[in-house]
């Protein structure tokens, strides 16, 4: 079964697996540092990192685009994953220099000579691996069950997951947990996990491993890619956009819409905590603040902006806002969050289909420019998404 | 009430002709003249007067401003010294001295003995006030001071009293006195048992220390009163707690309360969710602000207009939001109705917009709005201390929550919003101008967000990101009230407030969120359309 839509997807598919896969990491590895060819490190792991966002905004994609849900609480989810991943890193620093203590050195201030029992399976990598999936999934199971078993949908689910988030942000901002007496370490309170040494053995820093990480990556967003591409093929596909359209009508055909929503929240909190995982290594940190509300909501705005219920837009939006960040950040700081919130509501009031719809919405006009009288009114065909 | 008081005061004593202030300058001119051996007799009289003005002119005769002055041969008449004025003291007036009679005129000083009688006096004399409160005040400070000596006027103060609410801080002060001060073990004894009955968090530290030595002497019977004595205590002290944390979650929930109206109302009408709501908040604290610095600026700080400028502002306040209310919903909102997921994201736009505005115009640091003169300090009300504040946001929600009610039953726009909410289009096909009453009620909703904000400023902080702290737990008063439900969103406002605040001494302020949040989730299992769902024949979409 063909997976693409059109033979311009595939090609462009394929042009890009060339690209991400082999052309940059080779033109990063064999290139020496000054010819016009090479890639720095810096610049491979900034790339690596739009792509975990990338592969982030296709999941929430999942759920707003195609399914109906608009999920407050993706970033939380990948936030999840990173910290499962970031845990296993931060116990494989070794020896602190300054301090002379095995343990992450947040422990070591308060006061802990060994590893308490929660942390401990975490010096593992295959477990860390399998939690960073876990955890997310695990939670947004338990959530999922809670919240579509008494029918929460639209708005108020949106409300109930941005409220999720903020209760466990408060929750990962501690440093300890006081319960009945007894006092938990958390996972770093305000600092976070960071300062990471080696991953599965290899320094984490170096050239080499980067490149593997940014392979991966990329590896997995178009493993992800191809999966929603085939979905959305099947019957499964087929009922997920149905609920979207139109959830009480698929519910009285008997399909158990509520079983439907569960199956796909979890995966997209399992594809997002796996975006968090490679995020981690990248990135070098992870805190609290990776699960703000206003994260979140920053995933919205790249699906919005780069084309929901698209599967290129959610890829597109992520690059091009993070883009926009890094540039605006550096050239104009203060100006930054007004900018980010005048592509909110741009997007929303002009744009509908996102950049990927652009072209669709500007023909009409083009066609008026060039004197050409339009065929049909095209209508920038809209999928009626509430 | 102290009016009251002070009048009945006032009229018994005139009925007795004794704390007069005339008689209270009569015996104190007789102190002030009298002979060593007369002295005693007359301090007795005095310590019956409660009169102020006493210890006023003690304090004079100690640091030596009162005068002897011979007038004639056989009448010497007391002066007191007031600002280089000398003052007669049986009747206030000013007297000149003529520079030939400057030698009759002679400092008369207390000796050691009188000046500790007169302070027993002057420390005592509260006791004697015509205020209740001050008595009382007076009574606990002598009692925790834990002298032997005021003992005598405690007693006597006791016996005398009436009010059973002085009576007993009289009782309360003699038994703490004893507890120092005891003759023998049975009234140590008896002391603890009393104060126990009294339930005196003053005593609370001496009796648990007697309860310590007790327990190292081996004396198991005063040790097992003592214990028993403390629970007492700590069963008041408990209950006051609990009525603090009750009106600290009253408080806080009149905020959601305000804020969650703001929204229901928005939202059942129009069907947006306005994520900029809490922006609105912060317009509020901001606007406060703003008067309080135009008032400072043109009135000065001391200035008795300047106390005024919190009661201006909750108009203004009012004004401004809902003015840029207004303006939003004719640029902005109008665009968005019937798109709720696409409005979420809009209108969260505008708040970072708004956000960003607030930090680049007032600064990323909180900004302090101070409290008016008339808001400062607490009720007292059986040990529990209100603050003026809190009770101040409380009853400001009620009268919140009462203008609203009537605007929604009462007023031609009210029966509109309420039809427009009901049925939109048959609302239109009626000839109700359902853009003009869309446009009123945002502008309404963000009006009352705003007079949130404003009471918020008196007790919590005034920032840039203030509305994000309230606008998560708001949309959770309205998701559990029910849609576009005000009775809803008001009962669960208070709820949800007061639950948080009873969870958050026991389980701290991050712990006491989740659960309430946790709390939250699983009353969804039980009624997924809030506390009100709204009842409609149409499926959904």
């Amino acid at each position: 079964m063909n997976v693409f839509d059109s033979k311009l997807e595939t090609r462009g598919f394929i042009v890009t697996m060339i690209v991400l896969l082999f052309a940059i990491p080779m033109m990063n590895a064999f290139f020496p540092e000054n010819s016009f060819f090479h890639i720095s490190s810096f610049q491979l792991s900034l790339w690596g990192k739009y792509v975990t966002y990338a592969i982030l905004a296709m999941s929430l994609n999942v759920l707003w685009g195609y399914t109906g849900m608009l999920c407050l609480c993706q970033s939380l989810f990948f936030a999840l994953g990173a910290y499962a991943f970031g845990m296993y890193l931060v116990l494989h620093i070794g020896i602190d220099d300054v301090y002379n203590t095995p343990l992450p050195v947040f422990m070591d201030f308060q006061g802990y000579t060994e590893l308490p029992w929660y942390w401990a399976p975490f010096e593992y990598a295959p477990f860390a691996v399998v939690a960073s999936l876990a955890i997310p999934g695990l939670v947004a199971f338990v959530f999922g069950t809670l919240i579509f078993r008494s029918r929460i949908r639209g708005v108020y689910f949106s409300i109930i997951t941005q409220a999720l988030t903020y209760a466990l942000m408060l929750f990962f901002f501690k440093n300890n947990l006081e319960l009945f007496g007894q006092s938990y370490i958390l996972f770093g309170g305000n600092n976070g996990l960071n300062d990471f040494k080696e991953i599965f053995r290899a320094n984490i820093n170096s050239a080499a491993t980067q490149r593997w990480l940014f392979i991966a990556s990329v590896v997995l967003m178009l493993s992800v890619y191809l999966l929603i591409a085939w979905v959305l093929k099947t019957k499964f596909g087929k009922v997920q956009q149905a609920i979207r359209d139109s959830e009480n009508r698929i519910r009285f055909s008997g399909y158990s819409t509520s079983t439907y929503k569960l199956l796909i929240f979890t995966a997209c909190a399992m594809i997002a905590g796996a975006a968090g995982a490679l995020y981690v290594p990248q990135v070098g940190g992870i805190n609290a603040n990776e699960m703000t509300p206003a994260k979140s909501l920053d995933v919205v705005v790249w699906v919005a902006f780069g084309g929901r219920g698209t599967k290129f837009g959610p890829i597109l939006g992520a690059v091009v806002v993070s883009l926009l960040k890094s540039f605006f950040l550096r050239a104009a700081p203060d100006s930054w969050l007004i900018i980010l919130g005048g592509i909110f509501i741009f997007t929303v009031l002009f744009m509908p289909n996102g950049l990927v719809g652009l072209p669709g919405q500007l023909k009409p006009w083009l066609n008026r420019i060039r004197g050409n009288k339009p065929l049909v009114s095209e209508e920038a065909s809209s999928p009626s998404v509430p | 009430m102290k009016k009251a008081l002070f009048i009945l005061a006032v009229f018994v004593s005139s009925a007795f002709g004794e704390v007069d202030n005339e008689a209270t300058r009569d015996v104190l001119e007789r102190l002030a003249l009298a002979g060593k051996s007369e002295q005693t007799g007359v301090l007795a009289e005095l310590a019956q007067l409660g009169d102020p003005f006493i210890k006023e002119f003690v304090d004079a005769w100690r640091v030596g401003e009162v005068f002897s002055y011979e007038i004639s041969d056989t009448e010497t008449i007391v002066l007191q010294r007031v600002s280089e004025n000398y003052r007669r003291l049986s009747n206030d007036e000013v007297i000149e001295i003529p520079n030939t009679e400057s030698d009759k005129v002679s400092k008369i000083r207390p000796s050691r003995s009188l000046r500790r009688e007169l302070k027993k006096i002057t420390d005592t004399i509260d006791l004697a006030s015509p205020d209740v409160g001050t008595r009382m005040d007076a009574a606990l400070k002598l009692g925790l001071s834990q002298r032997l000596e005021y003992m005598e006027s405690l007693q006597s103060k006791f016996e005398a009293e009436s009010n059973a609410r002085a009576k007993a801080a009289f009782e309360e002060a003699i038994n703490i006195i004893i507890l120092a001060n005891h003759q023998s073990p049975e009234e140590l004894n008896q002391a603890v048992q009393r104060l126990g009955e009294l339930k005196s968090l003053p005593g609370r530290d001496q009796i648990s220390g007697i309860q310590t030595k007790a327990v190292e002497e081996g004396n198991s019977e005063l040790a097992s009163i003592c214990s028993t004595a403390l629970r007492q205590i700590d069963n008041r002290q408990r209950t006051i707690e609990r009525w603090g944390n009750l009106v600290r979650g009253l408080s806080l929930g009149s905020v959601l309360l305000m804020v969650a109206f703001g929204l229901a109302i928005t939202f059942g009408l129009m069907g947006i969710i306005n994520m900029a709501h809490g922006e609105f908040i912060a317009i509020g604290g901001y606007t406060c602000y703003v008067m309080q610095n135009i008032f400072a600026s043109s009135f000065g700080e001391q200035s008795a207009a300047y106390q005024w400028f919190f009661w201006v502002s909750l108009p203004i306040c009012f004004l401004v939001a809902g003015g840029i209310g207004y303006g939003l919903e004719k640029g902005l909102f109008r665009f968005l109705y019937k798109r709720p997921l696409e409005s979420l994201l809009a209108t969260w736009g505008l708040s970072m917009v708004m956000q960003q505005l607030f930090r680049l115009k007032f600064g990323a640091a909180n900004v302090q709005v101070n409290t008016p003169d008339i808001l400062i300090g607490n009720f007292d009300f059986w040990g529990i201390a209100l603050s003026y504040t809190r009770v101040f946001v409380v009853a400001f929600a009620g009268f919140v929550v009462v203008m609203t009610w009537l605007l929604l039953t009462k007023t031609n726009l009210g029966l509109y919003i309420r039809a427009v909410m009901q049925n939109r289009n048959m609302a239109s096909s009626l000839g109700i101008p359902v853009s003009r009453v869309n446009s009123l009620t945002f502008a309404f909703g963000c009006g009352l967000a705003a007079l949130a904000g404003a009471a918020l400023s008196q007790i919590g902080n005034v920032g840039p990101s203030m509305g994000q702290t309230y606008i998560v737990d708001s949309f959770m008063v309205v998701v559990v009230g029910g849609v576009g439900n005000l009775l809803g969103a008001g009962i669960s406002a208070l709820g949800i407030g007061t639950v948080d605040q009873f969870l958050q001494p026991t389980f701290g302020p991050v712990m006491g969120k989740i659960i309430v949040f946790l709390m939250i989730i699983l009353f969804l299992q039980w009624k997924p359309g809030g506390l009100f769902p709204t009842k409609s024949r149409s499926m959904d979409d």
